[in-house]
């Protein structure tokens, strides 16, 4: 038994009624939607800039850019940039993923301007001071060295290499500590020059603020901005499916705790799969305590404490993961039984319970995932990003509604093939 | 911030705190029980935590499975975590659907079942669970730093439990445990969102009011003395990077001095946010300790904070070394920062400063309904609600005499603990 769930008329899901949203000349989008129940602003976007341009020689180039982006621009040094954002409360951080450099920050409303006006000049005036320069290079070489020990990062890095082969998904966007010792200043300069644009940006502001405000706030910084001198982006290799099973150890002494990470390629986030999938994922290991992998390890074999699957889709492809940490000695007693759940999952249809139960699951949890202002800018950027449509939480729930237990089967084995899994341990061998 | 809630106490015992929200069609609901690791005695350290797990696995009426079945598919979410003071319950559920959670919390302070087979394969759960702490470097140190802080009160304790316990206790101690603890009298409820008062009052009685005031049997702790040295604690381990962390004992949180910490806080390491969710942080780039370790090439970070609790606690800093620097001569220089504030007030405006990322902190906190119901009821654990309503007012009236004076009183080197984490090389 199915039913669609109605919301109160009075708190409608954000739609093109109440989303503005407007393109500036030079190639920037803006969203906005207002909130007066607080008094705060949040802003968040992107840049379309990455690590799919980092020289595999220099991999983390990106990433050092937008880490950089704030130790100094031409008219505002460290001091200055930190004492106008920590004096008011503010905050605002960039950080390269592989197709963007996104960015978000929050203030009171009545200081918005201070933290627009503090993005375009960080965006458009970064200087990269030498000496900041040494002392952040000695940050990302410690988190690098820290990284190292970390067992759930190690086998999430070795799964993304392993699964994605030569693609810049399988690059660690932080680099390596080989490839940061060989950054040098100067390359920082030169990346921001030749690839930092206004164009395909994206701005989404949320919070007490009218869009008629934040509109002329964000036109003001940033209205004017271009760069003539970009370069054009490189064509990315194609991204092909491993053809069986690839079984990785790392070994990181002294863990009591051994991660493991199995799983397989998924769908890119605009495929017609990629909502079919999810709402698989859902039942093999999201929902309630885990779905049936968290059943299976966690509540039945108590193997581990956390044991979940995700389902990551980004423009070029992505992965559909079953993670769990659990003690070295049940290391292949978690596998066997994750590989009999997956091939479970390939071979009968999820029973219509178990969709009703996540379809119920997805659509009952939508005003909770919109009920802070950052909530909302995610979701805006997200309807931005990959072309969803202002309407898209509106017709979500009839997307949601018409998805079947043999559509499951159909998209799961079209990426899931149990013979062909990537398995990746990190922790101590017994 | 306004009182704008409703307090009423049952006849049973349980308090209750309402607030309505009417932003989203939301409601938040949780139950708080006054018992943590503060109240554990030897031999049963991690009782506390390992109860609020078997608190998932079910009651004769919502058997294991069917209770986060009924939540999700509700579109609810749920979870538990257990402090030093206390453990905490909550759901947050669209607001058409909250008896779910009336009826399973009411349920479950009663009626859980504790089955010796549920308890068995939870018993490697919350060894997995402490296992995963483990694989962190600085859990070995933390446990260490705890232990020499605190000579006799259970805070000395890791929440999660000694391995040795976890594997000692039994299904009877739990169940006694939660029959001791998990009681209308020894809770409180909290309730945040789209509803109406009245309404959810008789709710509340119709659900609750039934359940018999219980016969509460605790350990209550006594306070430790002051620390009067200096001890220096070593941990070594793999990996290649240097820690140093000190531990000073601060008040307790109904104390005024509380209050001066959590300025001086703000001061040295950057402003720490009361939210549990949602909000984000605030940057510390211009606190005194970044600016003396980070910006002179000492550390490669620097953090610090406090706990609100019963009973007096910790002031920690946590500091991560570079890697050309030896953690004493850090030490050295975060003394001379520390002793620079023991001599010479601050100014004014760097309180001001401290207030207003406070008041900032708190609205972003408030756009979340969950956070907003977390915050009706958490205060309780500690003191009472006004504590946290008068909160940025008692920031407010610091002085800088005050905070040069609770500097002295309070951040003497003779009186603490100090950790180091010195990696090791790698056995060939």
């Amino acid at each position: 038994m199915t039913q669609a769930i109605k919301f109160p008329a009075s708190h409608s899901l954000p739609g093109p009624e109440d989303i503005a949203r407007k393109q500036l000349p030079n190639g920037i989008t803006v969203l906005h939607r207002s909130n007066f129940n607080s008094p705060s602003v949040v802003i968040s976007g992107y840049v379309a800039v990455g690590s799919y341009l980092d020289p595999l020689e220099k991999l983390g180039l990106a990433h050092f850019t937008a880490a950089a982006l704030m130790r100094g621009t031409k008219s505002q040094n460290f001091q200055a940039i930190f004492d106008k954002l920590e004096s008011a409360g503010a905050s605002l951080g960039f950080g390269a993923s592989v197709h963007n450099t996104s960015f978000s920050g929050r203030s009171l409303a009545e200081d918005l301007p201070i933290l627009v006006g503090m993005l375009a000049d960080c965006l458009r005036n970064p200087v990269f001071p030498d000496e900041y320069f040494k002392r952040q290079q000695a940050q990302l070489l410690t988190s690098l060295s820290i990284r190292a020990q970390d067992t759930s990062e190690m086998s999430a890095i070795t799964f993304d290499e392993l699964l994605f082969g030569n693609h810049p998904y399988g690059r660690p966007e932080d680099g390596h500590i080989e490839t940061i010792k060989r950054i040098t200043r100067k390359d920082l300069a030169k990346f921001h020059e030749q690839y930092y644009h206004p164009r395909n940006m994206v701005i989404v502001v949320v919070g007490a603020v009218d869009a008629q405000t934040a509109f002329s706030i964000i036109e003001n910084a940033l209205g004017d901005w271009e760069n003539p001198s970009i370069l054009p982006s490189p064509e990315l290799p194609l991204i092909l499916p491993v053809t069986q099973s690839v079984r990785r150890h790392i070994e990181i002494s002294g863990k009591s705790q051994t991660d493991l990470v199995v799983g397989v390629l998924g769908p890119k986030r605009k495929s017609p799969d990629y909502l079919v999938a999810s709402l698989g994922n859902s039942v093999l290991g999201q929902f309630g305590m885990m779905g049936r992998i968290g059943e299976a390890v966690r509540e039945k074999a108590g193997l581990a404490y956390d044991a979940s699957t995700s389902l990551n889709a980004w423009i070029e492809g992505g992965s559909w993961e079953v993670s769990a940490g659990v003690n070295p000695a049940n290391l292949q007693k978690a596998i066997d039984l994750i590989v009999q759940e997956l091939k479970i999952f390939v071979q009968e249809p999820v029973t219509s319970e178990e969709l009703a139960d996540s379809q119920a699951n997805y659509i009952g949890r939508l005003p909770l995932s919109l009920e802070s202002n950052a909530g909302v800018a995610n979701t805006l950027l997200n309807m931005e990003r990959f072309d969803l449509g202002l309407d898209y939480l509106q017709k979500y729930s009839d997307k949601i509604m018409a998805v079947t237990p043999e559509a499951i089967l159909e998209v799961s084995r079209k990426y899931i093939h149990p013979e062909a899994l990537v398995i990746v341990s990190a922790g101590s061998a017994k | 911030m306004p009182a704008d809630y409703i307090q009423e106490k049952l006849d049973n015992g349980l308090l209750v705190n309402l607030k309505e929200i009417h932003s989203a069609p939301i409601i938040s609901h949780w139950v708080w029980y006054r018992v943590g690791s503060r109240n554990e005695v030897a031999g049963k350290t991690g009782i506390s935590h390992w109860v609020e797990h078997m608190q998932f696995k079910g009651t004769p009426k919502f058997p294991q499975g069917v209770l986060d079945r009924a939540i999700s598919r509700d579109g609810g979410f749920w979870n538990a975590f257990t402090f030093l003071d206390w453990t905490t319950f909550f759901e947050t559920m669209p607001a058409d659907k909250i008896n779910l959670a009336l009826e399973l919390e009411s349920d479950r302070m009663v009626n859980s079942t504790y089955l010796p087979e549920e308890v068995a394969s939870e018993r490697t759960v919350v060894i997995s669970e402490r296992e995963g702490s483990e694989n962190e470097p600085l859990f070995k140190l933390d446990e260490a730093m705890q232990l020499a802080a605190f000579p006799g009160h259970p805070y000395r304790n890791e929440i999660i439990g000694s391995l040795n316990d976890l594997h000692a206790i039994q299904r009877d101690d739990l169940y006694a445990h939660y029959r001791s603890h998990y009681c209308p009298n020894n809770a409180v409820l909290a309730i945040a969102g789209d509803f109406d008062s009245d309404d959810m009052l008789k709710r509340i009685r119709q659900y609750y009011g039934g359940i018999h005031s219980g016969e509460i049997s605790t350990h209550t702790p006594t306070v430790d003395a002051p620390l009067q040295k200096e001890e220096q604690i070593v941990v070594k381990g793999p990996g290649d990077t240097t820690y140093l962390q000190l531990a000073y004992r601060a008040p307790q949180a109904s104390d005024d001095d509380f209050f001066t910490i959590t300025v001086i806080d703000s001061l040295l390491t950057g402003p720490s946010s009361l939210n549990m969710f949602g909000g984000g942080g605030i940057s510390n780039k211009t606190s005194r300790l970044y600016q003396a370790l980070v910006e002179k090439e000492m550390a490669i970070s620097v953090y610090g904070g406090l706990q609100a609790t019963i009973d007096p606690h910790l002031y920690n800093i946590s500091i991560t070394v570079r890697p050309d620097r030896k953690p004493e001569q850090v030490l050295k220089s975060m003394d001379r920062e520390i002793e620079k504030m023991m001599q010479k007030p601050v100014s004014q405006a760097d309180i001001d400063r401290a207030v207003k990322q406070a008041r900032a902190l708190f609205a972003y906190g408030s756009e979340n309904i969950t956070n907003q119901a977390f915050w009706l009821g958490y205060p309780e654990m500690f003191g009472r609600y006004e504590w946290f309503t008068n909160y940025v007012e008692k920031l407010n009236r610091v002085t800088p005499a005050m905070i040069q004076q609770k500097m002295q009183e309070y951040f003497n080197p003779a009186r603490r603990v100090v950790g180091i984490y010195i990696p090791e090389e790698e056995q060939a």
